[in-house]
């Protein structure tokens, strides 16, 4: 068995604790994490609008590549010490939600955390990237809470044309 | 048949600074393009050689501008701002968003629009990913914000530098002018970063690192002294870019004594070859200008500071700057709006807001990275454009709007 664990920042605690919890002792453990790198590509564009000023520096997109790398590898460090088995990682570059579900085309597991709205159950609870790996992702997804969930009394109440009107007059 | 000539020299110094063959710098063909132009008759010598003499002082100024951000950065002051940010938005995204809006104002206010792209921006993308946090929309405020943010005072941004010369303002009042602008265009990037970016921002950055670096107090001291001398010298018939190469040599003898070699490095931190190409250029978009291109603007400039002119003012600019980049943009347009500072100013907006929309500075370099990038899998620039789209229309009409009340306010016209 293949359990995929994604791995994102300010998440991953979660990600990596449900995983201890939920994989089972023999499965194959692999550590997801994705940087984007138009974020770097971004820094060196806008480089570009200065028109030629502080050409002479190192290079902004490669310093900024290094940056994300040196950060992708402590985190990815911290989460298998948190783990705490032995675990494969799987180091991806492109938009996060295509790469992660590509990834898990042929897992048996893929713990994904929730990264939005984190106040009331409910859709806004998923990041929009989030979001397109639960709808596309072709293995099953456990889909776990960062920390404590909210109560069940923050769903948001039916709108009122939804509510079940009385029962039709018999007759 | 001047004209075609005039037009043929600029769009090629402009090409070849967007496409940069073999890595050579702008100068290289802007050079030659400008003694072409005086060669050719299309402008007199003594007429270049004023424009270049009235330019000295505000390339001068942009030098030692260029320098004092270099020393900032050595003296640690960008490693120490962004160690603050980080202790202030600890474990809260939105106020981590908010220390860095307030860092990239304040520097790119203080040092220009460069020294946010090229000095605080990798000090924050590494501050986010050690604190765990999502880095776009800090890393963005700081692409953002450069441009957005460098309305307040004429050393903030080559164009400001470039129409104070011509506004015949003081440093205290084009601040004072400004200062209102470029508050409201700060609130509208924070409303559109806030809505943009919701679900980033939702999610719970790390624990701060302790904060290491030390406060570098005499750097600190020596830029506050050097922003407060703007003002204040002025009005005793010192230079503003006196001021700022007073500050850069403060800040450039603790780092000289001890390090003797380092002041070969600061030649290079002036960027002569950056500044020979500004001199360039200007000489030949006096060439366009004056084979019709200042009939062309005057005609297209509206005359009046109203508020209707002030709106199409800001964004002919903000368009122009995006077609063809915001220096020679601005060349073009402080001419056509010198007689009115109020119009001035509304170029002022649209040069500095207006690049947020294409992101890399203008269209042409814009689609040459696309050229670039056409085998390869080339990060997606969706992102940059949405963003662009959603606020620069908005700050600029945020930021004429203020202007417009400031002018009104204080009877400038």
């Amino acid at each position: 068995m293949k359990v995929m664990v994604w791995l994102a920042e300010g998440t991953w605690h979660a990600a990596v604790d449900a995983a201890r919890s939920h994989a089972p002792a023999g499965a194959e453990v692999v550590l997801l994490h994705v940087v984007d790198p138009a974020l770097a590509a971004g820094i060196g564009a806008a480089h570009a609008g200065l028109l030629g000023r502080g050409r002479h520096r190192p290079d902004p997109v490669a310093a900024a590549g290094a940056a994300a790398e040196t950060a992708e590898r402590e985190l990815l460090d911290a989460a298998a010490a948190r783990l705490g088995r032995p675990a494969a990682r799987l180091l991806l570059r492109g938009r996060a939600e295509r790469e992660v579900t590509a990834a898990c085309a042929d897992a048996d597991l893929l713990v994904v955390v929730r990264d939005g709205d984190r106040a009331r159950l409910g859709p806004k609870s998923l990041a929009p990237p989030t979001r397109f790996v639960v709808d596309h992702a072709a293995c099953p997804v456990l889909l776990v809470w960062p920390g404590q969930a909210p109560g069940v009394g923050t769903i948001a109440p039916p709108p009122p044309h939804h509510r079940p009107g009385p029962p039709p007059p018999k007759g | 048949m001047q004209i075609v000539i005039a037009v043929g020299l600029l769009v090629a110094v402009l090409g070849f600074a967007v496409a940069r063959p073999a890595g050579l710098p702008e100068a290289v063909a802007a050079v030659p393009a400008a003694a072409l132009a005086v060669l050719a008759g299309l402008v007199p010598l003594g007429a270049a050689w004023r424009d270049v003499v009235e330019l000295a002082p505000t390339v001068g100024f942009l030098a030692a501008v260029l320098l004092l951000a270099h020393l900032a950065d050595a003296h640690g002051v960008f490693r120490y701002a962004a160690a603050v940010a980080a202790r202030a938005g600890a474990g809260r995204p939105v106020r981590l968003l908010g220390a860095v809006f307030a860092v990239a104002a304040s520097v790119t206010a203080v040092l220009s629009l460069d020294a946010t792209v090229v000095l605080l921006t990798p000090v924050v993308f590494a501050t986010a990913a050690r604190l765990e946090v999502r880095a776009r929309p800090h890393v963005y405020a700081c692409t953002h914000l450069a441009n957005s943010a460098s309305l307040l005072l004429p050393v903030s941004n080559l164009t400001n530098l470039l129409a104070f010369a011509a506004s015949g303002l003081g440093f205290a009042a084009f601040a004072g002018l400004m200062a209102l602008p470029w508050l409201a265009v700060l609130a509208v990037e924070w409303v559109v970063f806030r809505l943009f970016f919701a679900a980033d921002l939702t999610v719970p950055a790390g624990p701060a690192p302790p904060l290491s670096a030390r406060p570098p107090r005499y750097a600190l001291a020596v830029l506050g002294l050097t922003v407060l001398g703007f003002p204040f010298a002025e009005p005793l018939g010192v230079h503003p870019a006196l001021v700022a190469a007073a500050g850069a040599l403060l800040l450039a003898v603790p780092r000289v004594r001890r390090v003797p070699k380092e002041a070969v490095s600061l030649l290079r931190e002036l960027d002569p070859a950056f500044c020979a190409f500004v001199f360039a250029l200007s000489v030949v978009v006096l060439a366009v200008r004056r084979h019709g291109l200042d009939a062309l603007a005057a005609a297209w400039t509206p005359a009046r500071a109203t508020f209707a002119g002030l709106l199409l003012t800001a964004f002919l600019a903000a368009l122009l700057s995006n077609v063809i980049n915001n220096v020679p943009a601005t060349l073009v347009l402080v001419p056509a709006a010198a007689h009115s500072p109020g119009l001035l100013l509304a170029v002022l907006i649209g040069v500095n807001v207006g690049p947020n929309l294409t992101y890399v500075g203008s269209l042409a370099t814009l689609l040459w990275r696309q050229i670039l990038h056409r085998h390869d899998a080339a990060p997606s620039t969706r992102e940059f454009l949405a963003l662009g789209a959603l606020s620069v229309p908005a700050c600029l009409l945020a930021g004429v709007a203020a202007l417009w009340a400031v002018l009104e306010m204080s009877g400038v016209s």
